[in-house]
Formats: structure tokens, C-alpha cells, sequence
């Protein structure tokens, strides 16, 4: 064998070892979460975990559903605001704004991924948090869903925005070009055309953003307030749901591992078992959503023929 | 003679400080076909896009003279309006990523006409214009994007139509085609210039010969500045040009 066939060998080992320990770290974290968890889903029973809404460890009481609400309400008012906000700056990056203002606008977006998340709570405790609490509702401490939804709707923002404009700028300008020559305004353009062309992967960076928020941990403990109870609205009105404190399934682990031991302990490897297997569906439902956007598309044209 | 549908006057257009087009003044009849001829460079494909304002897109770009349609300046029309009455077919076919009824109902749906049974009328009118209905018709719910190159390109002349423009622009249409591909455009500009008036910017001598009634040949030198030559009815200045760089060009001399 010549020299150059070797290493070409030894190359295509070490790049197929690369990949091959990299499946085996994800195997391996899963497992070891799962195997710790075991003895929490046998003694409690799964369904107790999941569905039990009282998490009372001295009373060996785990059920995690408060948690699973929290996690999942905080993401879904992150996505709320944050989504609209970074669409926004992608198409106005991709689409409206001039070189010079690109350069300025573009950094400082991309600034926001690079605070660390500890700052993040404290801009929250201090700035946000008290203007929530103006908000004249009983029981309201300024703690809670929508302060949390606030800051990560800021901190998902940069993976959302720069995603969604890579995708945008993808898409090829003869596209635009034959919009607009047909008569359509530029804002016409940008809404029947090009987003649409580069929906996949606006979706794409959504869906990072939502698994980036399910896994936020720090800023959530510092300004959701962390209280175990099932978030309800304060008053009659529905909104004030926001105002409630709550707890996030990776808030729950790190505020208890500290001093959890035996049962409990597995209950917060559960709460991480559970919060492996959201994110999951998370990615599968994407993936569905944008295969049924097809078949739905399909659908539509076989009724117009 | 026939009535002018575009005229430009004393026209010039600068990328910057760069001149590409120098004093350029026509008068293109109207429902006829005019060709732009002339080398690689000269600023044809640019001096087409004069005319339904598609050069507004790129930074830098000036303009002096006068460009007319119907007598009116189209510096003065709204360029979204202008584009619907100057409607655009494209050297590379670009359809939409939608379905082929969604690509012809484009541009009535963006002025608004939103009733399904008169877009029905204008696809199915459009693509019989266009000589691509029967290809389709039971497929409409297809994606453009599967269709062939030669029907991508009949598709998106469709869709030009489908506005109901007047003048219609066609930068080299075929060049991306098969020759068979190539002579269903040729027949379907025919067709087309009974009731649009087409300018069509060509690489392709033949072509010019076969489609046009009227040609332009644009030409440049070291300057890379365009400069109309010579504009006349086809016949006359594929047979008897008066200017010797137009007869060079044309036997193949250059370019």
C-alpha cells in the first residue's frame, strides 16, 4: 500500500471514529439519566410522575406535572414574543436594510447569544421584575411566567433571528426578481414569496429556539419564581395565568440536586427524562409539521384540478 | 408605420460613475416583436430592463433621458404599476415553489382579485396563451418547479400574462433551453405579438431572424459603454445594414 492510500485510510478511521464517539456521548448521557431515574419511575409509578401534580419530597410526593406545565408555558410565551421579534430582524436584515445599518444591527443581535445566561436573570430580577410587579393583581410578585417568557424570548432571539436569515438570504433572488417584476410590492414579495420559499427553515430555527428555551435553566431560577405549584391565573382574567410563578422541569433539578439523595434524587434524573424526551417530540413534531404542510399543500391543489 | 409603444430618448444609464448605456434613442412599435442584439457586455439585457424599471433594484444606478410608454414617462408611474402593464420573462426559468396554478394566479392575487372562479378563468386563459394548457391541465396542483425546463419557462411566460400587461420583456428566453424547447418559444412569441408588444434581447442571430419584426443592434468598444447602432426592420438589417459594424456582427465577424 502507498503512503497516500494510508493516509487516506487513517483519515476516513479517524473522521468515522469522530462521529461514531459522538452518538456514543448522546447514548451514553441518556442512558445513564434513564438508569439513575429507574428506581423514582418503579417505586412511584410513571403516571405519578408525570401526571401528579404535588411535588412534596418530604412527603415522597414527586409528581412533576407543575413542572412540565411551567417549562412548557414559559417556551410557549417565549415563542410568543420572541418569534415575531426575530422574524422581524431577519427579514429586515435579509431584506430591508442597507449594508451600513446590516453591520450594526447584525452584531448586536448576535451580541445577545454571547451574554451568559446568569446576566441575563439578573437584568430580569432587576429590571423586569419590578415592572411586572406595577401590574395592580393580587398575588402578583413580579416573579413569574411573564418576566421569565420576557428574558427568553430575548435570549432565543439571536438563534432564531440568525437562523431565519440564513434561510431568507437563501432564498434565490430570481424568485424575488420574478415577483417583483409581476407587479408585486416589495412587502408582497417578502410575505407571498420568499418566506414562504425559505419556510423550512425559518421552522427550522424556531424549533431551535424552542429547544434552547426548554433547556434554559439559570435565568429561569432567577426570576420564575421556582414556587412547585400548578401556574393559574391570579384573577378572573384569563392573562393574569402569566403573572403566576411557577417552575421549570430544569429549574427543579438544579435548585434540588444539591441535597436530594435515594427517591429523590431518581425523581429529578425522571424530571430529566422527561425533559430529554420534550425535546424530542419537540423535534419530531417539526418534522411532522412540515411534512403535513405538504401533504396539506397536495391536498388543496388536487381540489383546484 | 406603426404606433410606438416604447420610446426612449437620449437615454443613459451609469452603475455608479460607469456608463453603460450612452444616448440611446428608440421608438418600439407596438404588437410587434423587436429584437436586442448585439456582443456579450454591451448592456442589451440592462437596456431591457429599462423598461419595466427592474435597474431601481440595484444600488448606484442612474439614469438620464426619457423612457415613454404610450407617451408617459415611466420615471413618473409607480414602478408596481408600471411592472403590471411591462410584464418579464427571464433568461433562467423561476417559477415559484408553488403549484403551477398558484404561479400563474400570482400576480392577480397581489392586485387583489381573490374570486376562485375568475382565477380559474385567467390560469386556464393564461396557460392556453402561453401553449402550455394541455400539458397541465389535469396537473395544475403540481409544483412548477417539476415541469420541464421548456414548460418552466411557458409556465412563467403564463404568469407574465396572467397580469394582462401590454408589453412584454423576454430576456433571452431560450437561452437555457433544447432546441425543441427552444422553437415552442420561438412559435409562442409568434403568436404572442398579435396582441403584446414583445422586446426580446437575443444571443442568438437565428433567432433574432426568426421572431423578430424589428431589431436593434446594440454594440461597444473598449469602453464598455452600449450604444444603439443601427435599429430597422429585421429584413433589412439582416440583408442590407447600413452600418459596417452591424454587418460585421451579424456575418459573424465579431462577438
Amino acid at each position: 500500500m502507498s503512503v497516500r492510500m494510508i493516509a487516506d485510510k487513517t483519515v476516513k478511521i479517524v473522521l468515522f471514529t469522530s462521529a461514531i464517539i459522538s452518538i456514543i456521548v448522546v447514548l451514553a448521557i441518556g442512558f445513564f439519566i434513564f438508569r439513575e431515574s429507574i428506581e423514582a419511575w418503579t417505586k412511584l409509578g410513571v403516571g405519578e410522575i408525570l401526571f401528579g401534580a404535588v411535588w412534596r419530597p418530604g412527603q415522597d410526593q414527586y409528581g412533576i406535572l407543575a413542572m412540565i406545565i411551567g417549562s412548557v408555558s414559559v417556551t410557549f410565551g417565549a415563542i410568543l414574543l420572541g418569534v415575531p421579534l426575530a422574524l422581524g430582524c431577519a427579514i429586515f436584515l435579509a431584506e430591508i436594510a442597507p449594508a451600513g445599518v446590516q453591520a450594526v444591527v447584525r452584531p448586536a443581535v448576535q451580541l445577545l447569544a454571547g451574554i451568559p445566561s446568569v446576566v441575563y436573570g439578573l437584568f430580569g430580577m432587576v429590571i423586569l421584575v419590578p415592572l411586572v410587579r406595577n401590574l395592580n393583581v393580587p398575588g402578583n410578585s413580579g416573579y413569574g411566567l411573564l418576566a421569565a417568557s420576557i428574558v427568553l424570548a430575548v435570549m432565543i432571539l439571536p438563534t432564531i433571528a440568525s437562523i431565519a436569515e440564513d434561510a431568507i438570504r437563501a432564498v434565490p433572488e430570481n424568485y424575488r426578481h420574478g415577483s417583483l417584476a409581476l407587479g408585486a410590492t416589495k412587502w408582497q414579495t417578502i410575505t407571498k414569496v420568499v418566506l414562504p420559499a425559505g419556510k423550512s427553515g425559518i421552522l427550522a430555527g424556531v424549533i431551535l429556539g424552542v429547544g434552547r428555551a426548554l433547556g434554559e435553566t439559570m435565568a429561569m431560577i432567577m426570576v420564575i419564581g421556582n414556587s412547585v405549584i400548578m401556574p393559574k391565573p391570579l384573577s378572573g382574567n384569563p392573562l393574569t395565568y402569566y403573572l403566576s410563578q411557577a417552575r421549570t422541569l430544569t429549574g427543579n433539578i438544579a435548585v434540588e440536586i444539591n441535597y436530594a439523595t435515594g427517591v429523590h434524587e431518581s425523581a429529578l434524573f425522571a424530571t430529566g427524562v422527561v425533559l430529554f424526551g420534550l425535546i424530542m417530540i419537540v423535534n419530531a413534531s417539526a418534522r411532522w409539521i412540515i411534512r403535513g404542510q405538504k401533504f396539506v399543500e397536495k391536498a388543496n391543489e388536487e381540489q383546484v384540478c | 408605420m406603426n404606433d410606438t409603444k416604447l420610446e426612449t430618448i437620449n437615454y443613459s444609464l451609469y452603475y455608479g460613475k460607469f456608463r453603460a448605456l450612452k444616448d440611446i434613442s428608440i421608438k418600439i412599435p407596438e404588437n410587434k416583436v423587436t429584437a436586442l442584439i448585439g456582443p456579450s457586455g454591451c448592456g442589451k439585457s440592462t437596456f431591457l430592463r429599462s423598461f419595466n424599471r427592474m435597474n431601481d433594484l440595484i444600488t448606484g444606478v442612474r439614469t438620464e433621458g426619457r423612457v415613454l410608454i404610450d407617451g408617459e414617462d415611466i420615471f413618473k408611474i409607480d414602478p408596481v404599476a408600471l411592472r403590471q402593464n411591462v410584464g418579464m420573462v427571464f433568461q433562467k426559468p423561476n417559477p415559484f415553489p408553488k403549484s403551477i396554478f398558484d404561479n400563474v394566479a400570482y400576480g392577480p392575487r397581489v392586485t387583489g382579485l381573490n374570486d376562485r372562479q375568475k382565477l380559474e378563468e385567467i390560469v386556464e386563459r393564461s396557460l392556453r396563451s402561453a401553449a402550455l394548457w394541455d400539458e397541465v391541465k389535469d396537473n395544475l396542483g403540481k409544483s412548477g418547479l417539476d415541469l420541464s425546463g421548456g414548460q418552466q419557462q411557458r409556465l412563467c411566460i403564463a404568469r407574465a400574462l396572467a397580469v394582462e400587461p401590454t408589453v412584454i420583456l423576454m430576456d433571452e428566453p431560450a437561452a437555457s433551453l433544447d432546441p425543441i424547447a427552444t422553437l415552442k418559444i420561438e412559435d409562442l412569441i409568434h403568436e404572442l405579438s398579435a396582441n403584446y408588444t414583445i422586446v426580446i434581447v437575443t444571443h442568438n442571430m437565428q433567432q433574432a431572424g426568426r421572431v423578430s419584426d424589428f431589431t436593434a443592434f446594440i454594440y461597444t468598444d473598449e469602453t464598455r459603454t452600449g450604444q444603439l447602432v443601427e435599429f430597422d426592420k429585421t429584413k433589412t438589417i439582416f440583408t442590407n445594414p447600413r452600418d459596417q459594424r452591424t454587418e460585421d456582427y451579424i456575418t459573424g465577424r465579431f462577438g
